[in-house]
């Protein structure tokens, strides 16, 4: 029986297919056998972001409707034997997604699967209500900006209202994943702290990810940006995936890095 | 004089002020056309609590009705409503009734939407409810003292996009209320927690409604429809303060916990 992780946010560009590729290759690298669901019917990146896109011959719609098998429409990822993507599907629109197929496609990925991660749509309409029904966790994806983190509680509002799980009287477990933080920008007063954010949503921090370059030059490359660990931001990542299996991580990159002596005298 | 009076005319100081306002109102539903029955019914009503029946401005209501009213008909209930202390102010029913309001000076309401009203318990009102309220004001109906209110009891954070009523009594969350959430409560409300949405206590019009909270924070809050917003809020001292909030005659007042 797999486990389901939805990775949502209420808006927009806050990172969330960055996150569900981190989140997803973290927990195949670990051993578990995971998927990554696009569920960004219309608008597909995930593909992108897995590096994946030359080789998607079906999607998800197409599986929905029985037009191609789960053996035909995963795509398996070249550097783990672990994880598979189901791609969306670009020329159709949420409306092709359905209750009852999404529910019979995580059904059949649950018996050969430990993760199912669902990588939602903006916004709180269908693709995003569709992401999010069957979850077990949630990861809420937000920004250090105030519209960020209002989306976000309204978020968390429909996952403990109109979840299967809120139906059936029982509750997501939510984690809060803050990413493009700025320890510098949080100490001059123009972006908000790690304690501001955690006061508003009051749900527990999976993890902070710091402002990286390491992000877009690895959403460019199509390399999950956990697989750089040279880079803050894939440790930040890393150390996300050790707290999501269980696991007491101390929280880095919350303070601003103190500039060098000879940072300072030569410009760093 | 004439010149004074004229000076008076050409004043622009308002005289009047148009408001909005909302008040609870007795609606007796008729059920059937039976005069006679309906005035030993009443007469015994008004025997278990005679102040609640005292000058009571009544709405009388003919959606339940079987089969129509005529203006006699209309004219006998009038009547048995008076003679026994009510003061009917308008009719509820369809369009049709409209010559038989205008025949009988009453107001015609539209159809109200069905089950907002709530079975009203008319025993006496404890003395104590009575004193607070001044004698010029209809009696708010009181659910029985003898009966617990319900309370509704939310212990998860109410976010934003949600609202949360508790009808015919309090509510009370014990978590954070986000902003762009609603809580709403015939009663009182209290926050344990930073209230950082709208609160509207006394909904249906109880004046002697109060809302609590730890944190002051909100980005409205409202006892009996008289209202203030976050604009005016964060520029008292309470803001961000454990505070209540009341009605003190027209305008709210808040004060610390």
């Amino acid at each position: 029986m797999a486990k389901i992780l939805v990775i949502t946010s209420g808006k927009g560009g806050v990172g969330k297919t960055t996150t569900s590729a981190a989140i997803g290759t973290g927990l195949a690298l670990r051993g578990y056998k995971t998927v990554i669901i696009d569920f960004d019917v219309g608008l597909r990146n995930l593909d992108l972001i897995m590096g994946c896109e030359r080789r998607v011959v079906y999607d998800f719609v197409n599986l929905i409707n029985g037009d191609s098998n789960l053996n035909q429409t995963l795509i398996k990822d070249k550097r783990s034997d672990n994880l598979y993507i189901l791609p969306a599907s670009q020329t159709r629109d949420k409306d092709a997604l359905t209750l009852e197929g999404v529910e019979g496609v995580l059904n059949q990925l649950s018996e050969t699967f430990d993760y199912i991660v669902c990588d939602s749509p903006a916004g709180i309409e269908k693709g995003a209500h569709l992401a999010m029904y069957f979850a077990d966790e949630a990861i809420v994806v937000t920004n250090p900006e105030v519209s960020s983190v209002r989306d976000s509680d309204r978020m968390l509002g429909v996952l403990s209202s109109k979840s299967r799980r809120a139906e059936q009287g029982e509750r997501i477990k939510e984690h809060l994943l803050l990413t493009r933080y700025s320890p510098a920008r949080v100490e001059s007063g123009e972006m908000l702290s790690v304690s501001d954010v955690e006061d508003i949503l009051s749900i527990p921090l999976l993890g902070v990810i710091p402002e990286s370059q390491a992000v877009l030059k690895a959403s460019n490359q199509g390399i999950p940006v956990i697989m750089d660990d040279k880079s803050d931001a894939g440790q930040a990542y890393s150390d996300a995936v050790e707290r999501l299996l269980g696991k007491e991580v101390p929280h880095r990159f919350l303070e601003a890095q103190k500039k060098g002596l000879l940072k300072r005298l030569f410009g760093g | 004089m004439t010149s004074n009076s004229n000076l008076d005319l050409l004043d622009s100081d308002p005289v009047f002020h148009l408001k909005g306002g909302m008040l609870a109102m007795t609606v007796v539903e008729l059920v059937r056309q039976a005069p006679e029955r309906f005035a030993i019914q009443l007469a015994e009503k008004v025997e278990q609590a005679p102040n609640f029946f005292q000058d009571t401005p009544v709405l009388i209501s003919l959606e339940k009705l079987d089969d129509r009213l005529d203006i006699s008909g209309l004219i006998a209930l009038l009547r048995i409503c008076r003679d026994h202390g009510l003061l009917p102010v308008a009719l509820r029913g369809s369009e049709d009734y409209r010559p038989l309001a205008q025949q009988s000076s009453l107001v015609l309401l539209p159809p109200g939407r069905g089950g907002r009203d709530k079975p009203l318990e008319t025993t006496e009102p404890q003395p104590q409810a009575v004193a607070q309220q001044p004698t010029a004001n209809p009696p708010a109906p009181e659910v029985a003292p003898a009966q617990p209110t319900p309370t509704r009891v939310i212990t998860t954070p109410v976010r934003s996009g949600q609202q949360v009523y508790a009808p015919g009594g309090d509510l009370i969350v014990l978590a954070p209320v986000s902003a762009g959430s609603e809580l709403l409560a015939d009663g009182h409300i209290h926050v344990y927690g930073p209230l950082r949405g709208r609160a509207l206590a006394g909904v249906r019009g109880d004046t002697g409604a109060r809302i609590f909270c730890q944190s002051l924070e909100a980005e409205l809050v409202s006892v009996a429809g008289q209202y203030k917003v976050a604009e005016d809020l964060r520029r008292q001292p309470l803001w961000k303060a454990a505070s209540q909030i009341a009605l003190e005659g027209d305008s709210l007042k808040i004060t610390a916990l």
